[in-house]
């Protein structure tokens, strides 16, 4: 079954929701947890595998089509591409690491809790893979409904509110896109949900114009941008930290993901009228979360603000359709997801041992904790993107096209490089940093596990960021078919 | 040997990933071996580049070692350049590095082992990304490296990390460089968007053809990038900060290697400079100011390492000065002779303090020149050599700088020379204060205080020999024709493609004569006036200085002209940011849409009154409504 | 017989309905009220019914034209004798409880 490339798609569906409905029976203690660890792996495995499979041509449209609902015109189409790959490979890598890290926690209802998590995986995946309208929708919500439970059962005080709220933000925003997409489906020639009748579907000026504010909409809540960002620091705030790294290392990227593979295809018009106005918003927003970031006391809410101003630079690059930026946006995608799981594992390891986490109210951590700084650290430079770290390459090519775009967005944007360095290092010194006090006095050093797995995303890190042409080249053929379409229509 | 060019970055990187993954398990003779022979055998191999270098007729080679990011228009090769200008560079760097390297196995001796080898690493580290930026073959090859150093400096700034002081420093040297990096990668933009490539020798090649504005864009957005590495205004006020770092740290670092990477930058890319002459009046001035400005701070700061601190911008204000009045190879030659006799300086400066317990305050020193004979000795003739008295090293490239300023503009030569006075008067005061008069400092301080061991002071004095004769490589053409050598070995670099003799200085040799005389007096007069004044009174009144000298001692007050006119308002308006907009206006939109609904809901609910009467009635009400809408509907 | 006959009729039984369900407070009359609209509905059903056959039979001997709308009145029959056995049920659960019928006691359900 392996050998035909055909079925990587479906097996990367299948294998995670089979791990999730099993998960939801083991019961029993640390059983679910492990299983679910084991069941991400072999995701993980076969998703390394189909990049083996992959043939000549990276533009493989391999796909795997199951009727669903043939009387409306859809059906259950998947196809892993370029960019699919890419996106399906961050997710593969972050679960592992992900499920990891909180099976050293405990937590009640794990079968429950691991369950959840690996649905969430099939979602995600889901939505990466699949190329009918309709299926996209599905999974969209999909990815959407297991963690909201995560976010509202395991978590903070106001958890509950943290979730309702992203719930209620992110779903308006898909009933939108619900909308936009039937809409969409009576202007096909064949009347099919299908990405390819899609791409073909006849929209005048008018339709393309509130079409594409109504998927903007969907997806600049998703990722977010700002304005439309306050559900996320809440949720990260409130969320428990396994179920956070998930939602930014993994969820955000799906907004991303569909700017590039449904709302500029779909609407070429419509993005030409209206790209100067989203890429403004971009700038504004990441400069605007980069200030917040800086006065932040919150560790999470500070990392939840640069994370903002990390997705607004992305958005801002995949509107400029410039190839290399959008190669550059695809590459972020992935090290971002990385990064930042990073430095969520980090700020929970702080958060676990002491409680707090007033960044003002920490200090001395290097003294106590050395193998944690210094891994932090190399997380840390690698958010601001320090050449010969991954973000780098990402962060440099999105800046180029963007310079490419318009010279003045570069350099306001380029604003955001200046403010990250100043609130990385700020919480650096006084997280880190400086004498110990009375609360930091007994911090023990992180255990060999989350040492292990911290030292395995520094590699990636470093591997990522001084040899990053295997996943340039990955992504380059699909992400530029699909900008010619944009740009040739 | 070029073949094995890589070599010579990735020694040095081994030793910080040796001494770095080390750091527990070895002991400080290991940590001391590696890090000192990876930058030793660098060298090494540096000098037998050099020497094929040597020959002439000898070609730029670039070697390339692996695509970095190709995709697009975008293509970056890691790949290095090896030309006579990088390998002086080389030279410089590890010779300097590796001296500083034997010193610090001294120096940072208290230390325990594992902070110990944490130091080696950093500083390996440092010289790996030093390295890079040197050798590498485009502007962003040399970004990484830039970045690097930047990094180094930050961590090594920091290095007693549990000093909050100290950290403020890091961040603040990080910060500021950062924002000139910003420049330097707008301008790398530019280049791609232009030349469509960044690599040196592309971007020098299709150069000519661009037009002034862009050039003018893209070397004035390099030139940020490099006063925020090399220190110039507005992005200085770091350097003196940094002095936070242990002491051979300022000396590798923070005078000798990383603040000269813009003089380096603006001299490997002369081409595009040449080819924009606002840029190199901007350059000219703002280096020329930082030379006084910086100069004039230094007069009054009591700190032995604060006032090296100022000289060294001051001194990076004259190679700029150099560089916009088109005198790159005078520039680099007081790069070199800079490097040499300000570490040398740093060096001792640190033995000093190494002795005195880490007393750094001047007015509680003196007399210390009977006491540590190595250390003044050395010291002496490196103050002779910044103050630029022949035949020492500074008089020969501060000359050469100054005489090609002259040719382009009398102004520039004034104030230069106005700056060269104060430079020997600041400096001869600190020496006279230190080793000069009587001991001032505390019992205790004075019963320990002895010449330091010999991994240090064999470093001060290899480092005064190339003080005292660093600068016969380039003796002018007036004084003995055919003589400078270095302009000979670097002008197949730097004269560019015209063949015009790089020494712009079109003057008569009578005028040469006649000014170095007039300045070298003046000098030697400056000199022993500081000298007379500053040995015999003990100067440890403490009486209110008013007027100017206040301005003075506090540093014409810029850091806090730039926390009130910078920091203070953006904290401000971030704040306002989080509190006000986020919190209320953006938030409170969304919450309020969520309160909206709940409102309607409320008011809505009391329909439901639960009598059954008033359900049937809205029923029939509503049908009736109904009915008679359908009636008068006109569609 | 011409159709407005019927249509008096069934108007004349859905005001009653209307009437009834409006003004009468015992739930049991309420409720046969409703049914009086139900079936004032159905008349109406079938007399166009009648209608529409005997227009189409003029042109098409063999059309079946209106035999929806009877069927639709045995739709409409089977739902209303479903709804009686609940409504009834209702009822007699609510006597048993306030003994009484009257719907002006039945303001417990409300916000």
């Amino acid at each position: 079954m392996l050998t035909a490339f055909d079925n990587f798609p479906a097996l990367l569906i299948w294998l995670p929701l089979l791990g999730a409905l099993l998960a939801f029976f083991l019961r029993r203690e640390g059983v679910a947890g492990r299983w679910a660890l084991l069941s991400s792996l072999i995701t993980f495995g076969v998703t390394v595998a189909s990049l083996f499979f992959q043939g000549a041509q990276h533009y493989a449209l391999t796909q795997v089509s199951y009727v669903w609902l043939p009387d409306i015109g859809s059906s259950f189409t998947l196809s892993l591409d370029g960019i699919s790959w890419i996106l399906c490979l961050l997710n593969a890598v972050s679960f592992p690491l992900i499920l990891a890290f909180s099976l050293g926690s405990p937590r009640d209802r794990p079968h429950v809790f691991y369950g959840l998590m690996l649905l969430a995986q099939t979602g995600l995946n889901g939505v990466f893979l699949c190329i009918d309208a309709l299926g996209f929708y599905f999974f969209w919500e999909l990815a959407l409904i297991p963690v909201y439970f995560l976010a509202s059962l395991w978590g903070g005080e106001r958890r509950v509110q943290a979730a309702f709220k992203f719930f209620l933000y992110t779903f308006a925003g898909s009933v939108l896109m619900l909308a936009g997409i039937l809409w969409i489906q009576m202007r096909t020639a064949d009347q099919s949900f299908s990405l390819a009748s899609f791409y073909r579907a006849n929209l005048d000026p008018a339709e393309q114009a509130w079409l594409f504010w109504a998927f903007f909409l969907a997806f600049a809540i998703k990722m977010p941008i700002f304005p439309f960002h306050t559900w996320q620091p809440d949720a990260y705030e409130q969320s428990d930290s396994p179920v956070t790294m998930v939602l930014s290392g993994v969820m955000v990227k799906m907004g991303v993901f569909a700017l590039m593979r449904w709302l500029l295809p779909l609407f070429p018009d419509a993005f030409k009228r209206f790209d100067e106005w989203v890429i403004l918003l971009c700038i504004v927003g990441m400069v605007y979360a980069s200030c917040i970031a800086m006065v932040q006391d919150d560790l999470k809410r500070m990392v939840a603000y640069s994370s903002i101003a990390h997705i607004g630079l992305m958005a801002a690059a995949v509107f400029t359709v410039q190839a290399e930026a959008w190669h550059g946006v695809l590459v972020q995608m992935f090290n971002h997801g990385i990064n930042i799981i990073g430095l969520w594992m980090v700020v929970a390891r702080i958060e676990a041992q002491l409680g707090v986490r007033k960044i003002s109210a920490l200090g001395g951590l290097a003294q106590k904790a050395p193998s944690l700084a210094i891994l932090l650290t190399v997380i840390a430079l690698a958010n601001i993107a320090l050449p010969l770290t991954n973000a780098f390459v990402g962060e440099f090519l999105m800046f180029n096209g963007l310079y490419r775009h318009n010279p003045w967005y570069a350099g306001a944007a380029g604003l955001s490089i200046i403010l990250s360095a100043v609130y990385m290092l700020n919480m650096i010194r006084n997280v880190f940093l400086g004498g110990t006090n009375t609360m930091t006095e007994n911090f023990a050093d992180i255990s060999l596990r989350h040492r292990i797995l911290l030292s395995l995303i520094v590699l990636t890190i470093l591997f990522c960021g001084v040899h990053p042409e295997p996943m340039l080249s990955l992504v380059e053929q699909t992400s530029d078919l699909i900008l010619k379409r944009v740009l040739t229509r | 040997m070029i073949r094995f060019i890589y070599l010579v970055p990735l020694l040095p990187l081994l030793g910080f990933l040796l001494n770095g993954l080390g750091r527990k398990a070895f002991s400080r003779k290991a940590v001391s071996v590696i890090g000192v022979g990876t930058v030793l055998l660098a060298f090494g191999i540096s000098l037998s580049l050099f020497f094929e270098t040597l020959p002439e007729g000898f070609l730029p080679q670039t070697v390339k070692l692996a695509d970095f990011i190709d995709t697009g228009r975008v293509k970056i090769p890691f790949s290095l350049l090896v030309d006579r200008l990088s390998v002086l560079f080389l030279l410089i760097i590890t010779s300097v590095g590796s001296l500083i390297h034997l010193y610090s196995t001294a120096y940072m001796q208290e230390e325990a082992t594992s902070d110990y080898a944490r130091y080696f690493s950093y500083l390996n580290l440092f010289v790996f990304s030093m390295l890079v930026l040197v050798l590498g073959a485009g502007f962003v090859t040399m970004f990484i490296g830039w970045e690097g150093v930047g990094l180094c400096s930050y961590l090594l700034i920091g290095f007693w990390f549990r000093n909050p002081a100290y950290n403020d420093a890091a961040k603040k040297a990080f910060v500021m460089n950062r924002i000139g990096d910003l420049g330097f990668l707008l301008a790398v933009f530019w280049m791609l968007a232009r030349f469509g490539t960044a690599e040196f020798s592309g971007v020098f090649e299709q150069a000519p053809e661009a037009t002034a504005a862009v050039l003018t864009g893209i070397t004035l957005l390099l030139f940020v990038g490099a006063t925020g590495k090399s220190a110039q205004i507005p992005l200085f006020t770091w350097l003196p900060d940094a002095m936070a770092g242990p002491t051979p740290v300022s000396a590798l670092i923070h005078a000798a290697t990383m603040v000269t990477a813009g003089i380096y930058m603006i001299a490997r890319s002369h081409v595009l400079f040449n080819l924009a002459p606002i840029t190199q009046t901007v350059i000219a001035v703002t280096g020329l100011a930082t030379a006084l400005l910086a100069a004039s701070i230094a007069l009054r700061q009591h700190d032995i390492k604060k006032v090296l601190a100022y000289s060294t911008v001051s001194q990076l204000g004259y190679m700029f000065l150099g560089l916009g009045v088109g005198a790159y190879t005078g520039a680099v030659f007081h790069v070199m002779t800079h490097a040499f006799f300000k570490a040398l300086l740093f060096l001792g400066a640190g033995s000093v303090i190494h002795a005195m317990h880490h007393e750094q305050d001047i007015r509680r020193m003196g007399g210390l020149a009977a006491r540590m004979p190595v250390t003044h000795l050395t010291f002496l003739l490196a103050c002779l050599a910044i103050s630029g008295l022949p035949p020492f090293s500074g008089f020969f490239s501060k000359d050469e700088i100054l005489m090609a300023a002259l040719a382009k503009h009398p102004a520039y030569y004034l104030f230069g020379l106005a700056g060269a006075l104060m430079t020997a008067f600041y400096m001869f005061r600190l020496y006279a204060m230190t080793f000069r008069g009587a001991f001032r400092g505390s019992a205790e301080q004075a019963a320990h205080v002895h010449e330091s061991p010999m991994a240090m002071t064999l470093p001060l004095m290899v480092l005064a020999v190339f003080s005292v004769a660093g600068g016969w490589l380039g003796i002018p053409e007036v004084i003995w024709p055919g003589a400078h050598r270095l302009a000979a070995y670097l002008a197949p670099v730097l004269a560019g493609d015209d063949g015009e003799a790089l020494n712009v200085a079109h003057l008569s040799h009578a005028t040469e004569w006649a000014l170095m005389g007039g300045s070298t007096l003046a000098i030697l007069a400056v000199v022993a006036f500081a000298w007379r004044r500053f040995s015999q009174s003990p100067s440890t009144e403490e009486k209110p200085s008013t007027g100017l000298a206040a301005l003075l001692d506090n540093k014409w007050l810029l850091d806090e002209c730039y926390a009130w006119l910078v920091v203070r308002p953006l904290q401000a308006i971030s704040r306002y940011l989080s509190d006000i907009l986020e919190r209320n206006i953006i938030d409170g939109l969304v919450n309020g849409i969520g309160r909206g609904v709940q409102y309607i809901s409320r008011q809505l609910r009391l329909l439901q009154s639960g009598q059954v009467g008033s359900y049937l009635f809205i029923m029939v009400f509503c049908m009736v409504l109904f009915f008679i809408v359908q009636m008068f509907w006109k569609p | 017989m011409p159709i407005n006959y019927y249509l008096f009729l069934s108007l004349a039984l859905f005001s009653i309905g209307v009437a009834g369900v409006l003004a009468r407070r015992n739930a049991l009359i309420v409720f046969m009220c409703i049914e009086l609209m139900l079936n004032a509905v159905n008349l109406l059903l079938v007399a166009f019914s009648r209608m529409h056959h005997t227009a189409a039979v003029l042109l098409d001997p063999t059309s079946k034209a209106g035999a929806e709308a009877q069927i639709l009145v045995f739709f409409i029959m089977v739902v209303a004798a479903a709804e009686v056995t609940v409504g009834l049920a209702i009822i007699v659960m609510l006597y048993r409880n306030i003994r009484s019928v009257d719907i002006n006691f039945l303001n417990r359900l409300k916000y």
